[in-house]
């Protein structure tokens, strides 16, 4: 069989398993799965709501996968996406916030986006300097630093910056809100969907150029697939290591631009909800390549407002279950996909 | 004596690819019979079908005359066949014992091993076979000589009759190759049939009784040894008269472009690697450095690229022109005009997954001409790269979409040799082992292009195991042993004593070790 045809087949064939598996289960749950699919298919592309909500999820973890497939390409596991959203999204709720009343849009959600960004970044940056300079393990560095960015959001949260009697921030002025589709265009009505999932899209083309097309992704590629060649052609690998973990530590804070500038316009307790490890599972089924991630973050997407909407028919653990497993089923395929080809 | 290995008609096929066609070959029992070959030419995919790695396509593979199918190397060991990799398979935390055994350890799981009883099994092969061998050091402390030594003790552990070794002289000092070649014999001469896959021919004379020449995946000739010749093995091998040695017009050297001043070298554990060296290269000229590998060598590589270890103590001055070289990176030392062919071509001196455009591009991607906007300038390169392929000779089909592994050793030298010699305004080359695993016909090419290098102007520093290609090539040779050059021949000595090589080898010889 030749190269492509295996590239096309796997992808198919991991689904069509995912969903005989996920059958399975729900028979064994004892609930009908023809019934459970429909209602979930009802549920995401079947609504305008629904679609938004798919929409919505989509371009938050089309950041999060950004945030793991830059560092990935030096070689590099960044499983901090969530611990870089959560600062990104103080951040940017934080200058929301502060801004005053009279700063327009142009200048506010700029901003805003900017100073996620910054946090995102720098948080991730960090990683990347216990790495290069002390010689710390990127996946302990990353994970250490999510439970240090929760204590650090909750602890500001609960005891500085929340609303009384809340458990969010103050809103962020108007001027500085991304406006959502809905008001703009009258489509995916009431949903959360607003403009970022453009930014969204910018972004991964941006870091498509970025990898495949720049100098700097040259260099960078280079150091990920043989860090002793690349030393001997003149480039630094150490520099590389940060610029990896920063940049992508600034995709994860630009997560915030969804989910706080387009939708909650404040910091919430445990907003992000473990967003950032699923898009390691996007950034891997998509063999972290930045246009593959679009379709990717898609079918997660689905996945997840898909499983929520379905609450009434299935248990939610059931569901947790064959979200995972699906999850799974699919990066084993495609490893197996890589093998072959 | 019978045929130990009989393969009659053997093909195989790669997608469209035939690796080996029609292949006929018998090996005596108790011979060496070597397969010499260029890099390509079928031998390994040969040698991997005796072992079970490969299945045929078509064709029969007979073991001491039964006609025999492997499905995998486990098959084959069954049969009495081991081989020796040209990497070898050992675990470096095990000892030796514990990596003989392995696989083999005659007991069952959760029972202890039977290490005191294999040590005596193993240490009576050592024995026999002059294997000489501490059965509980670490293998990972071992020489590289010594690990070769286990990997036939594993063989011998397991009792394969029939022993194929793939390119085992290409790690080896010349020292541990004479030892190896003492064993080979004498496991000859205690019957075992011993396959032999190289490509350096003055080892094939010296040690093989049968010799089989491939070529393009055939097998052309099988001769004797004792009556073969080299040139009539090379001839074999590429099909045509080749020249062995290029020629090389007398120099006349320019001003000096590298001058090293009382360099030291002292690794962090204070071991010291190179004392005082004090050596001038000027333009238009080679210096040869002859010597066993680790004198020093790689040492002073590193200390000239800018890539010397943490913690090391560098002491003394390297100038290019007058310009100091100590302390600075790799990236500004290219740019102040030195080019580095480094001696581990896969590891150090390109990206293997890369295409080929992408590697002659590779450490020159820093200069303006290439760039456009945030990327690469695809015309410019492009057009760099076709000329760059006509001037080589370079075989490749589509170089903007093959990676570089899909060429043979000597194309992928001459992509690295193509890259450095071009670089803009480079006035010295630092050249190590410019022709290891290339095939001899790519040998020739290189050869003359660094002849031309020479020729116009550019200062050479050349590292070689190869006594041949040294002399060859070098205008002066220096001697390096424990980290000095012990003695230097000047240009009109290699100049007079070139063409008596034979001697010549004989008399460096006499100072690197």
């Amino acid at each position: 069989m030749s190269r492509k045809s295996i590239q096309l087949l796997i992808p198919l064939l991991s689904l069509i398993s995912a969903l005989v598996v996920s059958s399975l289960i729900i028979v064994l749950a004892g609930r009908d799965p023809f019934m459970i699919f429909q209602k979930m298919f009802q549920a995401t592309f079947g609504s305008a709501y629904g679609a938004g909500q798919v929409l919505f999820r989509m371009t938050t973890l089309i950041f999060m996968a950004l945030a793991v497939a830059l560092p990935f390409q030096v070689r590099l596991f960044n499983i901090g996406a969530e611990g870089q959203l959560l600062m990104g999204a103080l951040a940017a709720a934080m200058t929301g916030a502060m801004l005053p009343a009279t700063v327009p849009s142009p200048a506010a959600i700029p901003l805003c986006i900017m100073s996620a960004m910054m946090a995102g970044g720098c948080w991730a940056l960090l990683a990347g300097v216990l790495k290069v300079r002390f010689g710390v393990n990127e996946v302990i560095g990353t994970i250490m630093l999510n439970f240090i960015a929760q204590g650090i959001t909750g602890y500001l949260l609960t005891w500085h910056f929340a609303v009384p009697s809340t458990v969010h921030t103050a809103p962020i002025t108007d001027a500085a809100a991304i406006p959502a589709l809905d008001t703009l265009t009258g489509w995916f009505a009431n949903s959360p969907a607003n403009l970022s999932t453009l930014l969204a899209i910018g972004a991964a083309l941006l870091f498509y150029m970025l990898i495949f097309q720049s100098r700097f992704g040259y260099e960078m590629r280079a150091v990920g697939l043989q860090p002793e060649a690349a030393r001997y052609g003149g480039i630094n690998a150490g520099m590389h290591t940060l610029m990896a973990m920063g940049t992508g530590g600034a995709a994860a804070g630009l997560g915030a631009a969804n989910i706080v500038l387009g939708y909650r316009h404040s910091f919430e307790a445990g907003m992000t909800g473990g967003i950032g490890f699923t898009g390691i599972a996007v950034a891997l089924l998509a063999g972290a390549h930045p246009l593959w991630i679009l379709l990717s973050a898609l079918f997660f997407g689905v996945l997840d407002y898909g499983g929520l909407s379905i609450n009434a028919w299935i248990p939610k653990d059931i569901f947790m279950i064959i979200e995972a497993l699906t999850i799974l089923l699919v990066i084993a395929f495609s490893a197996l996909g890589r093998r072959l080809s | 004596m019978g045929v130990a290995v009989r393969l009659s008609s053997i093909s195989k096929k790669f997608g469209g690819f035939f690796a080996n066609r029609n292949v006929s070959l018998s090996v005596e029992e108790g011979t060496i019979h070597a397969l010499v070959g260029e890099n390509g030419a079928g031998k390994s995919t040969l040698t991997k079908m005796i072992y079970g790695i490969h299945q045929p396509t078509s064709g029969e593979l007979f073991i001491n005359g039964k006609a025999l199918r492997f499905t995998s190397p486990r098959d084959a060991i069954h049969s009495g066949i081991g081989m020796v990799h040209q990497h070898f398979m050992l675990v470096p935390e095990l000892s030796v014992v514990e990596n003989i055994i392995l696989g083999n350890e005659q007991c069952r799981l959760f029972q202890p091993l039977p290490l005191k009883k294999s040590k005596t099994l193993i240490m009576n092969d050592a024995e026999a076979y002059g294997l000489a061998i501490d059965p509980d050091a670490l293998v990972g402390s071992l020489s590289i000589g010594e690990q070769q030594r286990v990997e036939i003790l594993k063989l011998l552990f397991r009792h394969a009759a029939i022993m194929i070794f793939d390119e085992p002289t290409a790690v080896l000092t010349p020292a541990e190759t004479e030892h190896f070649f003492a064993t080979l014999r004498s496991l000859r001469d205690k019957g075992k049939t011993i396959i032999l896959i190289t490509h350096k021919l003055d080892e094939v004379l010296a040690v093989a009784d049968m010799v089989s020449v491939m070529r393009r995946g055939e097998i052309v000739g099988t001769v004797l040894a004792s009556s073969a010749t080299k040139a009539e093995l090379a001839r074999m091998m590429v099909g045509r008269n080749l020249l062995l040695r290029v020629t090389n017009p007398p120099a006349t050297p320019g001003k000096t472009i590298l001058s090293i001043n009382k360099l030291g070298f002292c690794t962090k554990k204070g071991i010291k690697r190179i004392y005082d060296l004090t050596l001038n290269i000027r333009a238009g000229e080679i210096y040869g450095i002859a010597g066993v590998e680790g004198n020093g060598q790689s040492e002073l590589l590193q200390t000239l690229w800018g890539l010397v270890p943490e913690g090391t103590l560098i002491s003394g001055e390297a100038r290019l022109k007058e310009h100091s070289l100590i302390g600075r990176s790799p990236a500004e030392i290219a740019d102040m005009g030195v080019s580095n062919i480094p001696e581990d071509r896969l590891r150090h001196a390109v990206i293997s997954n890369y295409t080929i455009s992408e590697n002659i591009l590779f450490g020159r991607h820093r200069e303006h001409a290439f760039h456009q906007g945030i990327g690469f300038n695809t015309e410019s390169l492009n057009r760099y790269t076709k000329e760059m392929i006509a001037d080589y000779a370079l075989s490749c089909s589509s170089p903007e979409r093959q990676p570089l592994t899909a060429l043979s050793g000597g194309n992928q030298q001459k992509v690295v040799l193509a890259r450095e010699l071009s670089r803009p305004a480079v006035s010295l080359l630092l050249l190590a082992q410019p022709t290891r695993g290339v095939d001899i016909g790519a040998i020739e090419i290189i050869h003359q292009k660094i002849i031309d290098a020479r020729m116009n102007g550019m200062a050479i520093l050349l590292l070689s195991s190869e006594l041949d290609e040294i002399i060859a090539l070098s205008t002066r040779i220096g001697c390096f042993y424990k980290g000095f050059i012990r003695h230097e021949f000047s240009q009109e000595e290699v100049e007079r004593k070139r063409d008596s090589a034979n001697e010549f080898q004989k008399e460096i010889g006499l100072y690197i070790t």
